[in-house]
């Protein structure tokens, strides 16, 4: 198998991580114990572990130890808009965030629709990625909707999938003809749902507060029209279709019915769309202007129990940096998105997890080991003989998120200014000591 | 008698299509004479009907009907009525006042030599219509395969590589190899295989991992020209030819390749290939000629005995 994430070199850890509660679903692990990182390898798992003298101890009491996390949907845009993020500023905040890899969307410019394209970012990414990187190709040729992209000799060079996100796929035949080629691949094709027609200039959630605030709304069938029709063609072709940001319950009806049918399709929710509503709108504030956009109460209700009960597979951040003079506009004007690499596991830990709706086995599971399991990587997981992808939280710490302090070059999160209770204290990815933060 | 057609290899049954490839064979002397002619068909009437463009089919038609003797004309869609708007049904009816024996037709659409058929007392052997079928490219592959492996064809394995889609050689010779018991996988890209492909029989692959079991590797071009602009069958040419194109890496020695041709170097077949001596390209448009003697030969005199006078004729 050719490599699918790639990152800077550097010597493996030693260290071993004290009295940490170790939260491990796939090893079926929940215990407090020592965990021994030797040359990048986890050496043993136990209590009161004897190790060498010179290793580094890191007190774990009041910690959690976790199975590093996996984002299938970030845009670290590059190349093209290295003002917004690039695979330094971009895999730093994947670290801060627990982060042991992440994907790269392929909307970038020029676009990753070719062996070259990709071949350079994975040549970069070997030097400046500080957590594994891997990127999907397009679909189409330039996004342009028209051409499929030589997709046999971009998963050669490592493609994790194929996605025009960003922009839905014009046609159903086109998903067809995606649908069909991709079979020359052991990849995937991951969908922006979305029908552009009725999208149309909507800028928000279309409910009671488009109706108040005058605002275009965005019909929750903008999103599920185009999943049932992309569902639709995914059965009858047998094509392995992943969802990206489901953002209604709508679509969620769609999605069962598919699973029940045997379609091959995987999902994925944000972070934002399990913790925040449409009402969020009512600030004007274009940090919560993303697309899909934030829903109705009853919507971030669904997809917190489709998470929960596997009909969502994962959480995905959908990290979107955009320049400051991009969002500093009025909320019609803004561009769409939010980063959220660094945030996503203490947003969810704070209003999923401690507001009882999720537990955190689940929450860690979706986040890590389903991810990596639809990208073909190997899971992270906390088990001797297995390379060290892990990551140590404070779950008792309380922080507010500060622009000032995010490792992303982006401000644009619509957590600014929010308390959030759990921070990532290290980060092991790939075996190396990719972050630590302070105090 | 009723007259005959061959609009389709269903419409064969084994042993006519080995009567025919018999018949083939039985006039290959004829070939290596210095007056390669018989007064076979002496007096019989060929209407060549060619509505698409063809070189090596409608050569070898009008070569094989001469070499047996029989009268023949050559009418092509331009320059006739039809560039005046004359439908197919009264073109045939037409030609059909000159009572010929057997009309020879290409079209480009499926249905035309059925319709033609059906306005003519003439026998209509099918050259190839559209993405139908192309039964003489068939039997001259059977008839190329015999000369190249021996008689006994039951069981060998043939892959057809390339645009099975599109393909009306694909689909005659899918028929014509199972009926001679061969085992029958077709491999391409999967916009490129038809959809249930596989209940005709076949088996489907979209990479060339086991293409070393086979005996006999057909391939075939990519049909730019039946592909509609933006239809997406393949991402690319370059990146069809890295995947499905045949390259003496991928073949083991001894592995027969076959074309309908025209053939694209370096897309389908490398150059390598196309020159390789275990490459029948040659053999089969050489084959071609007795075998369309022995179809309009079968066509007039039937399919029904193998007398002397057959004999005697060859």
């Amino acid at each position: 198998m050719s490599a699918r994430v790639w990152s800077k070199g550097g010597a493996g850890a030693d260290l071993v991580v004290r009295g940490a509660r170790v939260v491990d679903p796939q090893a079926r692990l929940d215990a407090v114990c020592d965990v021994f990182v030797k040359r990048g390898k986890i050496a043993a798992l136990g209590e009161d572990l004897e190790v060498p003298q010179s290793t580094r101890t890191v007190d774990g009491a009041g910690h959690l130890l976790l199975p590093g996390f996996v984002d299938l949907h970030a845009h670290l845009r590059t190349p093209g808009r290295e003002d917004e993020e690039d695979l330094v500023s971009g895999t730093a905040a994947a670290a801060a965030g627990g982060y042991v890899a992440l994907f790269s969307m392929a909307n970038t410019d020029p676009v990753i629709d070719s062996a070259p394209v990709l071949e350079g970012l994975a040549q970069r990414a070997g030097a400046e990625a500080s957590v594994p990187t891997g990127f999907f190709a397009s679909v189409s040729r330039d996004l342009a909707g028209k051409q499929l992209t030589e997709m046999h000799e971009l998963a050669q060079a490592g493609a994790v999938g194929f996605s025009d996100d960003g922009k839905p796929l014009a046609t159903a035949q086109l998903l067809r003809r995606a649908l069909q080629y991709v079979k020359v691949t052991d990849r995937f094709v991951a969908l922006h749902a979305q029908d552009d027609a009725l999208m149309g200039a909507g800028v928000m959630h279309e409910g009671p507060v488009s109706a108040k605030l005058g605002l275009t709304g965005i019909p929750a069938i903008a999103e599920s029209a185009d999943v049932a029709r992309a569902l639709e063609v995914a059965r009858y072709e047998d094509g392995r279709v992943h969802l990206c940001h489901v953002s209604s319950a709508l679509t969620l009806e769609h999605l069962a019915r598919a699973r029940e049918l045997g379609v091959r399709v995987t999902a994925e929710v944000t972070p934002h769309h399990l913790t925040m509503t449409d009402e969020a709108v009512y600030s004007l504030d274009s940090g919560v202007k993303m697309n899909p956009p934030l829903r109705a109460e009853s919507d971030r209700k669904a997809l917190l129990a489709a998470l929960k009960s596997g009909l969502i597979d994962c959480v995905a951040t959908d990290h979107a940096p955009h320049a400051q003079q991009e969002k500093e506009v009025p909320f019609e004007a803004a561009a769409f998105g939010t980063i959220g690499l660094e945030t996503a596991f203490a947003s969810l830990y704070t209003r999923a997890v401690m507001a009882r709706k999720l537990s955190l086995a689940v929450l860690v599971e979706r986040m890590s080991q389903a991810p990596a399991r639809i990208a073909g990587i190997t899971p992270p997981t906390i088990a001797a003989g297995e390379t060290a992808n892990v990551c140590l939280i404070d779950i008792e710490a309380r922080w507010v998120v500060d622009a000032a302090q995010l490792r992303s070059k982006s401000t644009n999160s619509a957590w600014l200014g929010e308390t959030l209770q759990g921070r990532v204290k290290l980060t092991l990815a790939g075996g190396r000591l990719v972050f630590e933060g302070g105090a | 008698m009723a007259k005959r057609d061959l609009l389709s290899i269903d419409d064969l049954t084994r042993a006519e299509a080995e009567l025919v490839l018999d018949t083939a064979e039985s006039f290959l002397p004829v070939l290596q004479r210095d007056i390669k002619k018989v007064p076979t068909l002496r007096g019989r009437t060929i209407i060549n009907m060619f509505y698409e463009s063809s070189t090596r089919t409608l050569t070898s038609f009008e070569l094989a009907a001469k070499r047996l003797s029989a009268d023949t004309m050559n009418v092509r869609a331009s320059g006739s009525a039809v560039d005046k708007g004359e439908s197919l049904k009264d073109t045939i009816l037409t030609l059909s006042a000159y009572q010929p024996d057997i009309i020879v037709m290409r079209h480009p659409q499926i249905g035309a030599c059925r319709l033609a058929s059906r306005y003519t007392t003439a026998s209509v052997i099918n050259a190839g219509d559209g993405k139908f079928q192309h039964p003489s490219q068939a039997l001259l592959d059977l008839f190329t395969m015999r000369q190249a492996l021996g008689k006994a064809l039951d069981g060998l394995k043939v892959w057809i590589v390339g645009d099975i889609l599109h393909s009306r050689v694909a689909r005659s010779d899918i028929a014509a190899f199972q009926l001679l018991g061969m085992d029958v996988t077709v491999a391409g890209p999967p916009p490129l295989i038809p959809r249930d492909v596989e209940t005709l029989g076949v088996s489907v692959e979209h990479d060339l991992d086991r293409l070393k079991e086979a005996d006999v590797v057909y391939l075939l071009r990519m049909q730019m020209e039946r592909m509609q602009e933006g239809a997406n069958f393949i991402p690319s040419l370059r990146e069809y030819s890295a995947l499905y194109g045949m390259t003496l890496e991928r073949l083991r020695p001894g592995q027969k390749v076959m074309h309908p041709g025209p053939i694209n170097r370096g897309i389908e077949i490398s150059s390598a290939i196309a020159d390789h001596p275990d490459t029948l390209i040659l053999e089969q448009v050489e084959s071609g000629l007795a075998v369309r003697m022995a179809i309009l030969y079968r066509t007039i005199v039937g399919y029904d005995e193998r007398s002397a006078s057959e004999r005697g004729a060859a």
